[in-house]
């Protein structure tokens, strides 16, 4: 397949006519009916059609309970959905064994609303669990990891401004060094996608600058699909390239941030504008 | 205005009544038991005076000390050695058993219920069992130890993992990892600090458990109480509790100090 290498004018409210190059047609992610329900009656997501490119920066917004963690953690089967299919990478991921599974889930990163990360660790040996899907099992168990992968994470950890704190233990850092240390894990496994599930929700207005300005530079620099769930609109509105509206497990709103009315966000969020806090 | 006021009458009407029950019964209960807190109260000062005359030690207690100090030693050691071969297996258990770590529901369903038998069985019943078998010894004192503390652990081990690692097991299978890579690199690093402490609580419950058990199997300070207290000599039996309470003072400051430097 011929890949166009096109260059598009997008209008963005950070930078006014800024130009990008995208490497048009590989599309990274292509969800298809995807339907999940824990019992017969309330369905958690319904019909849900997607599909990101590689590179992209997509935000996913809406109410709480709308099925955006569920959402997320579908796509690398953490939860299985009920029916529906998940192609990433050109391989199907409803019907994997566990062994490809895992092979699939080293090429998804994770980053979460608690960091998830084990306190009483070093931040360096935090960053190096990345390597284990990459790892046998006796070679993780005793830690035994290549020189590239330790200075693959010394280099990440030094993009991300950690490389200081890099022997520290993870339960003395505070909230955004503990992120970083949560996205440093994630781009250690060199990943193609990375989900992250409301990663600056527990951040002072400061920290969550700096994640997701980190978060875009990994987007448009190292070319990998950042998928993000947001509390926050504005937030989404100013880093995206793509804004997902959900409600009720149905995608209401699927386009770029320019386009998002006051109308579309009272479909997404069942208010109106006035009546929610959004900057 | 009138509904509040009804409300707060009502309270006080419910109050009076149950602490009216209560009386009651008690003294319903008092009367068929034929039990006096009269009496019960009156009796007070004459046992505190035999307890003052008879139980402290005299000169022919301490001329025992040394006797009283070995089999404390071995009772210490004997709740040590259970408490710690209890815990590496329980440990095993309670990975199976626990919901994040588990293999498979038939196996955590197994470990819960195995855990549970000997959990409830106390101490004392295992003594009484294991005797016939192993007779008196140290061994049926090992065993009856072993198996209940098994069976706490067990338990207290699957509340420790399933509530300090569920985070990192998450990310860790988000990751890729194997089963053995997520239990050893993550669950048994976040959950460390619970389970030690609970070794340690185990190791000071153990050493209070070890005095009716020893008193049924025939070996460390509960024979010695045992003993003494047959023979009348209550200077003696008054030294070796005072012996007990003190190794359990000490173990309990220990266990602090170590648990401090661990975490």
């Amino acid at each position: 397949m011929p890949q166009v290498l096109t260059e598009e004018r997008i209008v963005s409210t950070q930078e006014p006519a800024s130009t990008r190059i995208r490497e048009q047609g590989k599309t990274i992610l292509k969800v298809q009916d995807l339907f999940k329900s824990y019992n017969r009656n309330t369905p958690v997501l319904q019909n849900i059609q997607m599909e990101l490119e590689q590179g992209e920066f997509v935000s996913i917004i809406g109410p709480s309970g709308a099925g955006k963690s569920t959402l997320l953690r579908c796509i690398n089967r953490m939860i299985d959905p009920t029916n529906g299919s998940i192609l990433f990478d050109d391989v199907e991921m409803a019907n994997l064994n566990k062994t490809d599974l895992r092979k699939q889930r080293t090429k998804i990163g994770m980053v979460f609303q608690h960091y998830n990360l084990v306190s009483r660790l070093t931040v360096f040996e935090n960053v190096l669990h990345g390597r284990f899907g990459y790892k046998s099992t006796l070679h993780g168990v005793f830690s035994l990891f290549t020189e590239e992968e330790k200075k693959l994470a010394l280099t990440i950890l030094d993009k991300l401004g950690m490389k200081e704190f890099a022997y520290k233990r993870c339960d003395q850092l505070s909230g955004g060094q503990k992120q970083r240390v949560g996205i440093a894990r994630a781009l250690v496994q060199q990943p193609k996608l990375l989900l992250c599930d409301e990663p600056i929700a527990s951040l002072d207005p400061n920290s969550s600058k700096v994640i997701m300005d980190h978060l875009k530079d990994i987007s448009e620099t190292m070319g990998i699909t950042v998928l993000v769930n947001l509390h926050q609109v504005d937030v989404a509105l100013k880093y995206s390239d793509r804004v997902i509206g959900l409600n009720k497990g149905r995608i209401v709103y699927e386009g770029v941030p320019e386009k998002l009315s006051n109308m579309a966000i009272r479909d997404i969020y069942g208010s109106e504008v006035e009546d929610l806090i959004l900057e | 205005m009138n509904g509040s006021l009804d409300v707060i009458k009502k309270k006080k009407i419910q109050m009076t009544l149950v602490l009216l029950i209560l009386l009651l019964c008690t003294m319903g209960t008092s009367m068929l038991t034929d039990f006096s807190f009269a009496d019960g109260f009156a009796s007070v000062p004459g046992t505190i005076v035999w307890m003052t005359t008879n139980l402290i030690p005299g000169a022919e207690a301490f001329e025992n000390l040394s006797k009283i100090l070995s089999k404390l030693w071995e009772t210490i050691v004997l709740s040590i050695i259970s408490t710690t071969t209890a815990g590496v297996i329980a440990l095993f258990f309670a990975l199976l058993g626990s919901k994040t770590t588990k293999v498979n529901q038939p196996f955590a369903l197994l470990a819960r219920l195995v855990a549970s038998v000997f959990r409830n069985i106390p101490a004392v019943a295992w003594a009484l069992v294991l005797v016939i078998s192993f007779g008196h010894n140290v061994v049926t004192g090992y065993f009856a130890l072993f198996f209940t503390t098994f069976g706490f652990l067990v338990r207290a081990f699957i509340e420790t993992i399933d509530e300090a690692s569920v985070e990192s097991v998450e990310a860790l299978n988000a990751t890729g990892a194997t089963y053995f890579q997520m239990v050893f690199r993550g669950v048994i690093p976040e959950s460390l600090p619970q389970m030690v402490s609970w070794l340690f609580f185990m190791i000071d419950t153990n050493i209070r458990n070890a005095t009716l058990v020893g008193l049924l199997t025939g070996t460390g300070i509960g024979y010695l109480f045992d003993m003494y207290y047959k023979r009348l000599d209550y200077g003696t039996v008054g030294l070796i509790t005072i012996c007990i309470i003190a190794i359990v003072i000490a173990i309990e400051f220990i266990s602090n100090k170590v648990r401090r430097l661990i975490l």
